[in-house]
């Protein structure tokens, strides 16, 4: 039996599980009739031109992990930010685990995805918001179709969040491979801020598939600061599709550091119902052996007076692969907006490549859109002058990287999350000075 | 300090450098000449161990040993410092971080602990006023943006922060205007010493006003053809390179 009859066949057994009478159970079910109908994407779809998702396919999931496991804090630490407080939403295997995690209700909610979707205090905020702005492509429905476990986070209006949220998903190895699909939720009311951190990682050599779905919704004024940490290990994959839904002066940053794992493949979508707003998205990847790394991003101009900046680096090694597809849209509305998008790439071995492709679709005929991208290697030139300098091989060629997604690793604005990458990033790199750049 | 022995030198099979022979003393500033393209900026890039460079006979001793198989990094430990014609743009590194990872890099391949904080703060402060280098200026990207002048202001303000036994300075004074030149050599003056030598690469006369050589060379075609004192610098200054070239080619 293939991954796709095996997901439609244990739908069924899901839904057993789940209470039919609520709301979410018919949109579970069209869900996954549309999943049955599209299955999982091909190659000979444009957006997945440069991605194939056979090798990661072709794995005996388990669906539901059948026992749960426990995780001492001591022996993940490492994964977490944990020199600063935070608020913690940590799930083992698909399930939450209440004893890794620190929750809150006080004033803001900051809790879990099952059971805000039963819960009737969670009702209207679920009504007005739960699969509003995901798609109905394959992928999203079929996390859909599942959705029943992942992050709830909901900040009402005039709050600033005071310490990160980070959600953390960690597989285990229990199962021989392992399937999860979270789906997230956040809710930023007027004039919020809030900065969440979220990370999967896999503490296993057993394959590991995560489709992962998120939906964020920016009220007036609001900011959120959304960082993604994909540094996982050789056989864990991810496909993380996320919807970013932004209304009147709202600033919305996502950050996905992307250094590790099979196949990463990110769906990054912005949407912007309103004017006078601000959507980021930066991101570096710096990948090697044979891994494989998709940006899929969209911004979608809708309304006057909006801008984006759209900054992705990436560094290949070895036979690894990289994929850029920035898509900015502006509707015939949305005059005066202004669009940036830069894409730059260095390729560190004649095998490794990468693909990068801007699509801007513009229908107003008062903005400003710049889109850019480069594919190099390292700069000899520079290389000898800093070797002349007393500074060794790998030493510069480290810097040289680091000076390179310097503009990406600069906007982070939680400093020990980047000191956290930066010490990742010297890690890949196999140096072990402290560049404070 | 530095003995260069019959030198012969090619970049992509192309011979450039036909049999130099040189000998550089502790405590000297020599001066070498030539018309473009007589091999000037090759030699510098030789000595300095920039690989494209293949040396095809003879030897470059420093300190009495070959210095041939030594990677630019080891030679640059070994108190080699090139100031170059054009220094490179690094966007992302500042002018401080960059010194600061050189001189921490040298002393770790010395087996020396880091500089402590304070140590290189202050020297840096030392060195950026000898230079008349403004304090903004250190935070920068390293030679981004920077003028000319600036660039070749910030190569004698590394040079002094890393302190090296042999100074090559490749055409330092091309783009400066007199002020630059006169705080560039003024800079290179002081650090002068009976312990460190410098090879000054200049196609004019002018610099070795402000920086007055030992010994002057003329190269050309790959060749010392003519060495002597000071006064060859102004004889070339006032009968231009033509009357070597007809010697040599006669």
């Amino acid at each position: 039996m293939d991954l796709k009859e095996k997901l439609v066949s244990s739908f069924l057994a899901f839904e057993n599980n789940q209470d039919v009478d609520s709301p979410i159970h018919d949109i579970r079910s069209e869900a996954i009739k549309t999943f049955e109908t599209s299955g999982f994407p091909s190659k000979k779809e444009e957006a997945w031109k440069y991605t194939s998702l056979n090798s990661v396919l072709k794995h005996d999931y388990s669906v539901f992990p059948k026992q749960e496991n426990a995780l001492d804090y001591k022996d993940i630490k490492k994964y977490f930010i944990h020199d600063i407080d935070t608020y913690k939403i940590v799930f083992i295997d698909g399930k939450y685990s209440s004893h890794l995690s620190q929750t809150t209700h006080d004033g803001i909610d900051v809790c879990l995805m099952s059971s805000a979707l039963v819960k009737p205090k969670y009702k209207a905020v679920i009504e007005n918001y739960f699969n509003k702005i995901a798609p109905k492509d394959s992928l999203t429905s079929l996390n859909t179709a599942f959705s029943n476990e992942g992050a709830y986070i909901h900040i009402p209006k005039n709050k600033l969040v005071e310490k990160p949220i980070q959600i953390i998903h960690f597989a285990t190895g229990n199962e021989a491979a392992l399937m999860l699909q979270p789906r997230n939720l956040i809710v930023v009311d007027e004039n919020s801020h809030v900065q969440i951190i979220e990370r999967h990682q896999s503490l296993t050599d057993n394959p590991v598939l995560t489709n992962s779905v998120t939906e964020i919704y920016a009220d007036k004024r609001a900011i959120v600061d959304y960082y993604k940490i994909q540094n996982d290990n050789k056989n864990a994959s991810l496909i993380d599709s996320t919807f970013v839904d932004q209304k009147d002066q709202t600033n919305c940053f996502v950050h996905t550091f992307s250094f590790g794992g099979k196949l990463i493949r990110n769906n990054l979508n912005f949407y912007q119902n309103g004017e006078h707003m601000d959507s980021t998205m930066k991101g570096i990847t710096i990948i090697g052996d044979k891994q494989h790394v998709d940006h899929n991003t969209l911004v979608h101009h809708i309304e006057p007076n909006c801008e984006s900046h759209q900054d992705y680096k990436g560094i290949f090694s070895d036979s690894s692969t990289g994929v850029f597809n920035g898509k900015v849209v502006v509707d015939k509305l949305a005059q005066k907006t202004n669009a940036f998008q830069s894409n730059n790439n260095i390729l560190l071995s004649d095998k490794a490549s990468i693909n990068t492709k801007p699509q801007l679709e513009i229908f107003a005929d008062d903005v400003k859109c710049s889109h850019g991208c480069t594919i190099g290697q390292l700069d000899e030139s520079a290389l000898f002058y800093m070797k002349q300098r007393g500074i060794p091989e790998k030493e510069a060629r480290a810097l040289l990287m680091f000076a390179f997604s310097n503009n990406v690793l600069n906007s982070v604005k939680i400093p020990e999350l980047k000191q956290r990458i930066t010490n990742i990033i010297a890690k890949k790199l196999g140096v072990n000075i402290g560049f404070d750049l | 300090m530095l003995q260069i022995k019959d030198l012969h030198a090619s970049v992509e099979d192309k011979s450039i450098l036909k049999g130099i022979n040189l000998e550089v003393k502790a405590g000297e500033v020599h001066a070498i000449m030539g018309p473009n393209g007589s091999g000037k900026s090759t030699l510098a890039s030789v000595i300095a161990g920039k690989e494209e460079y293949q040396v095809d006979k003879g030897q470059i001793l420093l300190d009495g040993q070959d210095i041939e198989e030594l990677a630019a990094e080891e030679r640059a430990h070994k108190g080699v410092f090139l100031s170059f014609q054009y220094p490179v743009e690094i966007p992302g590194v500042s002018v401080t971080n960059f010194i600061k990872t050189a001189i921490n890099e040298t002393r770790k391949a010395k087996g020396l602990e880091d500089m402590p904080a304070k140590d290189m703060l202050k020297m840096i402060r030392d060195k950026a006023e000898l230079l008349e280098i403004d304090r903004k200026f250190l935070s920068r990207s390293l030679n981004e943006g920077f003028s000319g002048g600036e660039k070749k202001r910030n190569e004698i303000f590394q040079m002094a922060m890393l302190e090296p036994k042999l100074a090559i300075l490749d055409e330092t004074d091309s783009g400066l205007d007199i002020d630059a030149l006169r705080i560039v050599a003024n800079g290179v003056n002081k650090l002068k010493s009976k312990d460190n030598a410098v090879v000054l690469i200049t196609h004019y006369q002018r610099l070795l006003d402000y920086i007055v050589p030992d010994f002057v060379h003329v190269l050309y075609k790959g060749r010392i053809v003519k060495s002597g004192g000071k006064e060859l610098a102004h004889e070339l200054e006032e009968k231009g390179y033509d009357w070597i070239k007809e010697e040599v080619d006669a």
